[in-house]
């Protein structure tokens, strides 16, 4: 690792910052902003970058040595990431595994996402755990604190959704069942689960409606991860409680939310959220505890279930948040975690089988 | 599920000694095991013949048995005690062999005791290779191809269809004691009769060899609900080839994708599910370099070294969970220990890398055979934590204590590019040494990666190490901003000033001035995500330290003893604990530093705060400076410790118990002699010389025998007794290199009793729980020869005398906390030959048997409480009734090439205790527990030096009596004949095909008795019989003392047999 010297700084919105050095693609302002949040992954950063729901979010991995396995072409679960910054300790940039076809920091790069090292990701991660999640920004040092701080005044985006969906339908063809893929910013794993399964696989913009989707005569409906605020997408909840009748439903995490949300359950922002590859999830009906992937800010209100027809399947072993839900009445069910994986534990992989399940 | 509530009593079995496969780790994952249970209200039985452990200290279990582990011993206990269960997955693999021999000889089913944590089938699923194949072949989990054979014609015929090179594993061995990689016919053949031999049921595998693949090991625990988690994924810097003991290993993995990662990790939970483990469990796997092929490679069914390296680098108790789990609890329902606030059912996450570094013993062992392949070598660990990769090698190295403080040895730096590259094709302990100078030297990554399978990323981080070097080397004078770099990268202070030609205290004021230091941060499971109290820290070069949570009480360090080696291994850390424990009953905090992954002082639940780092005075200085302790306590650490008092003390560091002047005093030979004579003690007349020639005219003086040794040690050959001119010459000529600062010591070597005292000084009052004798005479090392508490053969004004001249010297060195004396009495007098200001190899022995627990009323004292206030006298505690043999351990089998032959240099790896009323039933208990195969009866073979010929002959009449036969060669057959005892004459090696060496491996004798000849040609004679003995497992004893002892037991358990 070569220290260039402290010139970059993440500014959070309370003024606080935090100094490195540039590692990704080229800035000499400030960056855009971002919510920063961190990862407790040790592995799968590749994935985590391409990530969609990490949209319009600065990532702070913290595991300190990052990059070492280097990029591949496999392991992208969308075509562009859509982070705004990502930090780390330090960058490997001589990465070494036989997949590996060139360094993170090309990645980055490329695709043009500004980067940190150096920075005391530790730190930063009890920072944020004791702060909360927070709007963020990169600059250069010689940018005045009174410039980061106006320009961190302005409020988020609030269309991240309509920005990493597709905005055509995509056909994936298969043998098997149809399903029909409500892209909120779906991870490739999820696709991929479903084609292993010899899945048709239609996928379609989150702003379909009902009928759009039905004249695909799905078999079953699987709303996706995606990134930012539930609430930001009021109009998806009436397709959900709509298709939720009509054809066995899947959902999840943003998925999840909207499910939720659709059904008349509420969901609330967490203080820092949850970002990992080990949050353990019990699941209640066969009192066993798997490993799960996550990757969210917004949770469904544990109090608010109970209005609703909807039944708690699961929840966080930790902090006893809510991780699964089903209808009561229809077969439709939601998982707040990635049991897609990739990356992450594969434990939860059997959701998929018993969505395949639901479909005959 | 709550625990079974019809488990009310439970055995723990430990792991017996100390051996090379089978350390400290057990004492650490046993005592957590016990603490878990009786945590949850269960009373534990704890059986271990090893006195050194913590876990064998009466606060420990309800009920503690200090007891050779053998089947018919604990078949006893369970008679006695009828627990309601056994739980043997936590003592290593004896326990687990013990397990299975209890349950098969059916006492487990007659008593209605269940075996806990694994069932019988589990066992012989995971450790019979055959069954073990079948079911990964079943479950669909590749394993290479391989035969199990019971005949070496069976291994030759699979090789002629696989081809080489081949791997040969034998079943149910320690450390995989006897396998190795062939690349021939011949090799194979010789490997696998080897491997037949060496396992208890003559079985071995061989398979397909997958040497050069990464090898990644998985930790994992399951539940009864099959509730599974990974605790932890380790890659080793080594390729497949060498022992995972014998490994340079990362955590977590760094060179695996996800996909990697979580492929192995799912065919590791299938595993765990597959074998219906519930406990912890080890996976070890062969992953191709160059593509996503994996192989199995073996499983442990049980806690391992791997799962107390896997705790100590992520904080997760895995022992402690997996006894939780035995008992019937699930992982869901178990809190973390270490965030209190979470499950115990999750995966920590890492924001650090450890890097765990093996300590080998072939400093002390130079002839050994330093390769490493299959067979483990090493005899304990470091671990280094760090937030660089490159960091946390540099501080392990730093910690091994080899007098290295960077990647950086001499020896090789010296050889040529070429040579280097020949070298680190043949792994051996050095070979990261190797492949740094041959960095240095020029040579490409690449061409490196290629001729060791070492990855990419591990000798990038290497050269990252040495373009430091370069950069650093560019400036005539340290810049402030390079050298925050270079400790970024972990360099030590010492490799700076090195390189700056200036001195380490140059470098360390610069960095004050500076305002350069590390800072200190937590090691909590969870990177950080939730908040945590766990006071377990590491020193790293970042920005900011974790907050530390400050009683406002006086704090206390005290220094750890390092690595496990030769002469300085558990019971160091059993004193440290205990000076712990008593630090925190005085109502102080006690802060340990210490390195040593496998031992019970690292378990962070045991002091008030933990700090994982090297025991140099740099390290040691950075956390005195966080934490302003009221002063270091360096006695407990065995000469780890007590070499950092006088850098520490010169730094303003407050030295607690005796000052540095009583350590000098102790050490410094002048002072020393000054000081006996002073108090009219003799000692064995001796001599600095710095000649040949002037070592030739002091003896004219002393005599023959003398010991002697070089006050400044290469190599090793550090001490030996010399008999003639001739040898003498030899020592000096080969041994040793004398200069006017190195002199080489020359001591009377002194034939007698040898007796050893470790007393309690609170500087005024001197309280001596015991004395022990030696059996064997002096000359075998103290740590070598079997001993008894109390003497058995000294008079009581004798034992006056010891005791006498114990306190005099005691008081005179103003000893304030332990001090131990050896003696040895020549022709009635007693003499002085060691005083060693600390705590001894002896404290936890003589602590169990005297039930005064030293190492605590030391700390005790130094911290002010005197040893009245506590309750103890000045003078001799009244001897138990009870008499306690401690006898030790060798890993002999293990270290080809090494000489069994006792002498003034220690070899042992560990030791046991037996017990009992009488003298020769503790002795027996002794032998028994020490894995030393009694003979009943059956023949000896005998050779003995010409010195010792008078002596053996009253020994061979009363085996003779016995009912023993004898085989001897010439010599000393006709000696015998001349004393009228039957006895056939066996060829010397080479004389006739069927030679002594022909006799022992056709296990023509049952007992070798040896004794060390002189003359070069016999020695090496003697030698080759003692490595074959060695290595066919035959008791070969090399003092006579040692064989009389035994005899004394025989004869004991012998009944008359004439007639009226």
């Amino acid at each position: 690792m070569d220290f260039k010297g402290n010139n970059m700084r993440l500014w959070l919105e309370d003024g606080h910052f935090f100094e490195g050095q540039s590692v990704g693609a080229p800035f000499d302002k400030i960056t855009d902003m971002g919510e920063v949040v961190f990862n407790t992954s040790m592995t799968g950063y590749q994935e985590i970058i391409s990530d969609p729901s990490y949209c319009d979010q600065i990532v702070v991995m913290t595991y300190p040595l990052i990059g070492q396995y280097g990029v591949n072409k496999d392991d992208f679960e969308s075509m562009v990431p859509a982070l705004k910054g990502l930090i780390v300790h330090e960058i490997c940039e001589t990465p070494s595994n036989w997949r590996s076809e060139y360094s993170l920091s090309d990645l980055l790069k490329e695709y043009g996402i500004p980067a940190l090292q150096g920075i005391d990701t530790r730190e930063l991660t009890k920072y944020l755990r004791t702060k909360g999640s927070m709007k963020a920004a990169l600059a250069p040092d010689n940018v005045s604190k009174e410039e980061v701080m106006a320009y961190l005044k302005q409020p988020m985006r609030k269309d991240q959704i309509s920005r990493v969906s597709t905005k055509h339908s995509i056909h994936f063809p298969g043998e098997g069942k149809r399903v029909v893929l409500m892209d909120f910013g779906y991870k490739k794993n999820i696709l991929r689960n479903l084609l292993k399964r010899n899945c048709d696989v239609v996928v379609v913009p989150w702003d379909s409606d009902v009928q759009s989707i039905m004249k695909f005569k799905p078999s079953g409906v699987l709303l996706s991860n995606g990134p930012g605020d539930p609430k930001d997408v009021p109009t998806v909840l009436p397709v959900i409680r709509k298709l939720q009748e009509l054809t066995p439903l899947m959902a999840i995490c943003m998925g999840h939310q909207l499910f939720a949300l659709a059904n008349g359950a509420d969901t609330e922002k967490l203080k820092f959220g949850h970002r990992g590859a080990n949050h353990p999830v019990l699941d209640l009906k066969s009192d066993r505890t798997f490993m799960t992937s996550q990757n969210h800010s917004y949770a469904v209100r544990k109090d608010s279930i109970a209005a609703t027809p909807l039944e708690l399947t699961q929840i966080n072993l930790n902090d006893e948040s809510v991780e699964g839900l089903a209808h009561k009445e229809f077969p439709a069910f939601s998982v707040q975690y990635h049991p897609e994986a990739y990356p992450g534990p594969e434990d939860t992989q059997w959701l998929f089988d018993a969505f395949m399940q639901s479909m005959k | 599920m709550p625990r079974h509530q019809h488990l009310k009593k439970v055995l723990v079995i430990g792991s017996g000694p100390i051996v090379i496969g089978q350390a400290a780790e057990f004492d650490y994952s046993g005592t957590q095991a016990v603490h878990s249970l009786k945590e949850e209200g269960v009373e534990v039985i704890l059986v271990n013949s090893n006195p050194a452990t913590i876990m064998t200290d009466e606060e420990t279990a309800d009920k503690v048995f200090i007891e050779p582990l053998t089947t018919s011993f604990i078949s006893r206990i369970l008679h006695q005690e009828k627990p309601d269960g056994v739980l043997a997955t936590l003592g290593g693999q004896t326990a687990l062999n013990l397990a299975l021999s209890l349950k098969e000889s059916g006492v487990l089913d007659r008593l209605g005791i269940e075996l806990l944590g694994c069932n019988m089938e589990t066992i012989q699923k995971a450790e019979d290779r055959k069954l073990f194949k079948e079911l990964m072949q079943e479950i669909g989990e590749p394993v290479p191809e391989s035969i199990i054979t019971k005949t070496v014609e069976d291994a030759v015929e699979f090789s002629k269809k696989i081809g080489f090179p081949l791997i040969v594993r034998p079943a149910y061995t320690l450390g995989g004691t006897g396998g190795g990689i062939v690349k021939d016919e011949e090799e194979l053949r010789v490997i696998t009769y080897k491997g037949l031999q060496a396992s208890p049921i003559n079985q071995c595998l061989v398979e397909r060899s997958i040497a050069g693949f990464k090898e990644i090991e998985y930790e994992v625990i399951r539940d009864a609900k099959d509730n599974c988690i990974i605790i932890c994924n380790m890659e080793n810097f080594d390729p497949v080839g060498v022992h995972t003991g014998d490994s340079i290993v990362f955590a977590p993995s760094q060179t695996l994708s996800d996909r990697d990662y979580q492929l192995l990790r799912s065919s590791a939970l299938k595993i765990i599910r597959a074998l219906n483990i519930q406990g912890g469990c080890n996976v070890q796997y062969a992953l191709d370099a160059r593509s996503n092929q994996y192989y199995v490679i073996e499983v442990n069914p049980r806690v391992s070294r791997s799962s107390a390296l896997a705790s100590k680098a992520t904080g997760y108790p895995i022992a402690k969970i997996a006894a939780k789990i035995a008992i019937g609890m699930s992982l869901d329902e178990i809190m973390n220990p270490v965030t209190k606030k979470t499950y115990a059912c999750f995966e920590p996450a890492l924001d650090y890398v450890v890097c765990k570094f093996p300590r080998w013993p072939f400093d002390k062992f130079v002839t050994a055979d330093r390769r490493l392949g299959t067979q483990m070598k090493a005899t304990g660990e470091v671990m280094g934590i760090a937030r660089t990769l490159e960091e946390s090698i540099l501080k392990s190295i730093r910690s091994l204590e080899i007098g290295l403080s960077h990647i950086e040895l001499e020896r090789a730096e010296k050889m040529a590019l070429p040579e280097l590259l020949d070298l680190m094709q043949k792994p051996d302990d050095e070979r990261m040494f190797i492949v740094a100078a041959a960095i240095r030297k020029g040579a490409s990554l690449d061409e490196i990666a290629q001729l060791t399978n070492i990855d990419m990323l591990f000798l990038q981080k290497i050269h990252n190490i040495i373009a430091m070097e370069h950069k650093l080397a560019m400036v005539s004078s340290p810049e402030k901003e390079l050298i925050h770099k270079a400790k970024k990268l972990g360099f030590s202070d010492k490799k700076l000033a090195q390189i700056y030609k200036l001195k380490e205290s140059e470098i360390r004021a610069l960095r004050k001035q500076w305002k350069l230091s590390p800072v200190f941060k937590m090691v909590d499971t969870c990177a950080a995500e939730f908040e945590s109290t766990t006071p377990y820290f590491y020193s790293t070069w970042d920005q900011s330290s974790d907050t530390l949570s400050e009683t406002g009480k006086q704090k206390v360090i005290v220094l750890g003893s390092g690595p496990i080696r030769i002469g300085q291994g558990i019971e160091f850390d059993y004193a440290t604990v205990h000076a712990i424990k008593a630090i925190r009953e005085m109502g102080l905090e006690a802060i340990v530093i210490n390195n040593n992954p496998e031992t019970v002082s690292t378990d962070f639940n045991i002091s008030d705060r933990l700090y994982f780092e090297p025991l140099t005075t740099e390290d040691v200085l950075n956390v005195i400076e966080q934490e302003k302790p009221i002063g270091v306590i360096v006695q407990f650490g065995g000469q780890t410790a007590i070499n950092l008092a006088e850098s520490l003390h010169a730094n303003g560091v407050k030295i607690l118990g005796t000052d540095l002047d009583g350590i000098d005093r102790s050490e410094n030979r002048k002072r020393f002699e000054e000081l006996l004579r002073e108090l009219k003690i003799a000692q064995p007349l001796g001599y600095s010389v710095f000649s040949f020639a002037e070592a030739r005219e002091k003896i004219q003086e002393l005599g023959f025998p003398v010991v002697v040794r070089p006050s400044y040690v290469i190599g090793g050959r550090a001490m030996e007794i010399v008999y003639d001119e001739k040898e003498l010459e030899h020592y000096f000529n080969t041994a040793v290199k004398v200069s006017p600062e190195h002199p080489v010591l020359v001591d009377r070597y002194m034939i007698g009793r040898e007796m050893e005292i470790d007393a309690i000084c609170d500087g005024k009052n001197v309280f001596i729980p015991g004395i022990m004798e030696h059996i064997e005479k002096a000359g075998v090392h103290s740590g070598d020869s079997f001993a008894v508490y109390p003497p058995q053969n000294v008079d009581i004004a004798t034992q006056k005398k010891l005791i006498n001249f114990t306190t005099q010297i005691a008081q005179s060195l103003k000893v304030v906390g332990l001090v131990n004396v050896q003696f040895v009495i020549h022709k009635g007098e007693v003499y002085v030959i060691e005083v060693n200001p600390r705590s001894s190899r002896t404290v936890p022995f003589l602590s169990k048997v005297t039930k005064v627990p030293m190492a605590r009323v030391a700390t005790k004292a130094i911290l002010g409480k005197s040893i009245i206030e506590q309750g103890y006298v000045h003078g001799h505690k009244e001897e138990s009734d009870e008499i306690a043999v401690k006898a030790p351990v060798f890993s002999f089998a293990k270290l080809t090439e090494v000489d069994t032959a006792l002498g003034p240099e220690m070899k042992s790896t560990g030791e046991v205790m037996g017990r009992d009323l009488v003298f020769e039933k503790a002795l027996h208990k002794a032998f028994i527990a020490a894995g030393i195969n009694v003979p009943q009866a059956g023949t000896v073979l005998i050779t003995v030096a010409d010195k010792d010929k008078e002596e053996s002959i009253p020994l061979i009449k009363r085996l003779s009596a016995l009912g023993f036969s004898f085989i001897a060669t010439k010599g000393t057959c006709e000696l015998m004949k001349e004393h009228g005892v039957n006895v056939s004459m066996i060829a010397k090696i080479d004389e006739a095909e069927k030679d002594i060496i022909w006799l022992i491996r056709t296990q023509g004798c049952d007992l070798v008795i040896n004794t060390l000849s002189r003359g070069k040609n016999v020695e090496s004679d003697g030698f080759k019989m003692r490595r074959a003995a060695a290595e066919k497992g035959i008791c070969c004893m090399t003092s006579l003392d040692t064989v009389e002892a035994l005899i004394k037991t025989l004869e004991r358990q012998s009944f008359d047999l004439s007639p009226l």
